[in-house]
Order: C-alpha cells, then sequence, then structure tokens
C-alpha cells in the first residue's frame, strides 16, 4: 500500500517536471521571437508596411523555408520580395542564438498566426545552416 | 505673451511633477488633465524681476535648429510656429526598437493626421547613411507622403545629438527593467514655445495612448492662450 503510494507520487513528479519541461520547449520559440523578432516584425507577425516584412501569411516563408536558418543566422540585406511587396531593410544577423534556439523560432514562425508551414528538426536546421557555415552543433 | 502663458502654468505645476519621474502610474491623473495644464519639463530657473515684482520661472526651452526633410525643404522653428508637434529620434538601419517606436507614432499620425496643428518630427541620428532620398523612401514606406505634416529630417550629426538632448530623449532610464537598462524610445511633445510638455516611451503602448491623450489637452491651452493674447491686443 505504501510503495504504491509512493510510486504514485514518483510517478506524479515525474510527470510534472516533464510538463514544465516540455512548456518551456513548446514556449521557448514565442519567447525568443518575442526577444529577438517582434519589435521589427511585430508581435503578431504583421510587419510594418512597407518597410518590414510581414512574417503571418507571408509566402516567403514557404517559398524560401530551406533558406531561413541561414537567413535568421546571417541576416538579410537587399531587396526582397514578401507577397508580391518588394522590402529593403537591413535584418541583422543571430550569432547569440543556437541552432536548436533558430529551430524553436522558426518552428513558431512557420505554425503561429495561421501559418501551416511544414516545421523543422534540430538536425534538419542544423544541415542547412552548413550551407552558410552557421552550424553551432547545438 | 510668454510670461503670462508662464505663470498660468505655475498653478498646474504640481500636477506636472508627477508626470516628471515619467512613471507609468502618472497616467492615472488623467481626469485631472482635462482641465488642467501639461507640465512643463525640464531644468527650470527662478529669474528675481528686475522691477522687484514676483520672480519669473523660466522653463528650458528648444534650441534654435535648423534641419532639412525628406522632400528637401528646411525645417526650423519657424516650421513649427502656432503648432505643436511630436518628435522622436531614429534611424532607417535601424533593426532594433525603431520599428516599434515608428510604428507607436504611426499610430499617434492616424489620429491626427487630419489636424494641421499637430505636427510630427523625426530625426536620423545616422545622418551619414540618411540622405533625402532615403528618408524619402523611409517616410513613403511607411504611408506619410506629406513631407509637411510628418518630417523625417536629417542634420549634422552634432546638431542632432544636442537636439537629442534638449528634447530629453537621447537615452531614458527604465527602473522597472533589470539593472535600470536604457533605451532611446522617447517621443517628446512641444508647445508653440519651444517646451517640451510631456516625454513619452514610445516602445510602451500605455505611454503612447497617454500622447494621444494630451494633444488635445495642449491644443486647448495653446488656443486659450492666443484667444487671450488676441483679446488683450488694443
Amino acid at each position: 500500500m505504501r510503495s504504491w503510494w509512493l510510486r504514485g507520487a514518483a510517478g506524479l513528479a515525474v510527470a510534472s517536471v516533464l510538463a514544465g519541461c516540455f512548456s518551456n520547449r513548446q514556449n521557448e520559440g514565442e519567447k525568443l521571437y518575442a526577444t529577438h523578432c517582434a519589435s521589427c516584425h511585430g508581435e503578431q507577425g504583421e510587419g510594418l508596411r512597407r518597410l518590414i516584412p510581414p512574417l503571418a501569411g507571408a509566402d516567403y516563408l514557404r517559398q524560401q523555408r530551406a533558406a531561413l536558418p541561414c537567413l535568421i543566422r546571417k541576416g538579410q540585406q537587399g531587396p526582397i520580395l514578401v507577397n508580391g511587396v518588394t522590402f529593403n531593410q537591413v535584418m541583422p544577423g543571430h550569432d547569440d542564438l543556437t541552432d536548436s534556439q533558430i529551430t524553436n523560432i522558426l518552428n513558431f514562425v512557420q505554425q503561429q498566426w495561421g501559418n501551416q508551414n511544414q516545421t523543422y528538426t534540430i538536425r534538419e536546421v542544423s544541415e542547412l545552416l552548413d550551407a552558410c557555415h552557421g552550424s553551432d552543433g547545438q | 505673451m510668454i510670461r503670462f502663458a508662464l505663470r498660468r502654468a505655475l498653478g498646474s505645476l504640481f500636477i506636472g511633477l508627477g508626470s516628471l519621474t515619467l512613471l507609468p502610474a502618472c497616467s492615472s491623473s488623467s481626469a485631472d488633465q482635462q482641465t488642467a495644464q501639461l507640465p512643463y519639463i525640464g531644468e527650470r530657473e527662478v529669474v528675481p524681476s528686475p522691477t522687484g515684482g514676483p520672480a519669473d520661472t523660466v522653463y528650458a526651452t528648444i534650441p534654435t535648429f535648423h534641419l532639412t526633410d525628406q522632400a528637401g525643404q528646411p525645417v526650423t522653428n519657424a516650421t513649427f510656429k502656432d503648432k505643436v508637434y511630436i518628435t522622436d529620434f531614429f534611424f532607417a538601419t535601424c533593426p532594433s526598437i525603431c520599428p516599434k517606436m515608428q510604428s507607436e507614432l504611426l499610430r499617434v499620425y492616424e489620429k491626427y493626421k487630419d489636424n494641421p496643428r499637430v505636427v510630427f518630427l523625426s530625426h536620423t541620428i545616422d545622418p551619414a547613411h540618411d540622405s533625402i532620398p532615403v528618408l524619402r523612401d523611409y517616410a513613403e514606406r511607411l504611408g506619410v507622403t506629406d513631407a509637411s505634416r510628418w518630417h523625417f529630417a536629417t542634420a549634422p550629426h552634432d546638431t542632432v545629438f544636442a537636439l537629442a538632448r534638449a528634447y530629453m530623449t537621447g537615452a531614458q532610464v527604465d527602473k522597472e527593467a533589470p539593472g535600470g537598462f536604457t533605451h532611446t524610445g522617447a517621443f517628446a511633445l512641444i508647445d508653440p514655445n519651444r517646451h517640451v510638455r510631456g516625454i513619452y516611451d514610445g516602445l510602451n503602448k500605455d505611454e503612447v495612448d497617454r500622447l494621444i491623450k494630451e494633444i488635445p489637452v495642449l491644443l486647448q491651452e495653446v488656443s486659450a492662450t492666443s484667444a487671450t493674447a488676441t483679446a488683450k491686443q488694443p
């Protein structure tokens, strides 16, 4: 009886720790987005007029999916076409993010605000980052 | 007329002192602001009257400036004669807080763009990069087509930084943030007598809402003052 109780308690403890883990993991992309992306791209991914491209409903996220990890890592310069509008602003690179953090940001953006685009695994992002020598292996 | 306005303002100075701290709490006095004047912000000096009468309080004023806007037109103190204006500092390639600031200022602009007594002035702090064509492109991309309603202006580097100090928008301490984090996202509201009458954190929606509410308070004061001045004329 006593061991059943203990096992139950231990199980609950493990479950709650895991739940905490998962929820943090799930929120990491959202938190990183708020810290690193939202002041330009908007809290709702709306962008800013013709100055900053939107992320919500952006065709670019689908069409350039494989290029996005390097875009976050190295930044972006020069004109780009998003939903038929040409934008031309400098986006800074992010050496301060790990591969896994970039993955979480991308997965958040690809699934948020009505976006229903394919997500990434960390391994895939690391491989894509190799193209611009941007993988930190973490 | 200036002295008259200053004396009138003295009466409401106590209300103003609260706002000097730039705490979010100061928006709680919005009921008072309907009937009160906005504070005078910045250094002030009490000058003894040469005639032995009551001393005069002299508030810091925005210095004389000469800028050029996105249309290539000069922007000077005279540009804002009989108007109130809202000012901030940005640069076109700013990747951090500027887009957020400008989108908040755009919200204020949308409210007042049909009121010719309210003008907007954004200074670039990167005059080396932000040439007039760059500023024009930036303004148009934001949807600002009439340069006389919202000036995106440039001037030599030193001029711009001296003005940023005068407008008290250069840097700001945020006691709420860990480590007293400083940033440069402030908006200043200026009256026709070159006085700063409000400072607002341009990254904080509530602060920008306070700006939207306080513009009419200042406009009303300006109307009342000029009406009194007109009535006093022989």
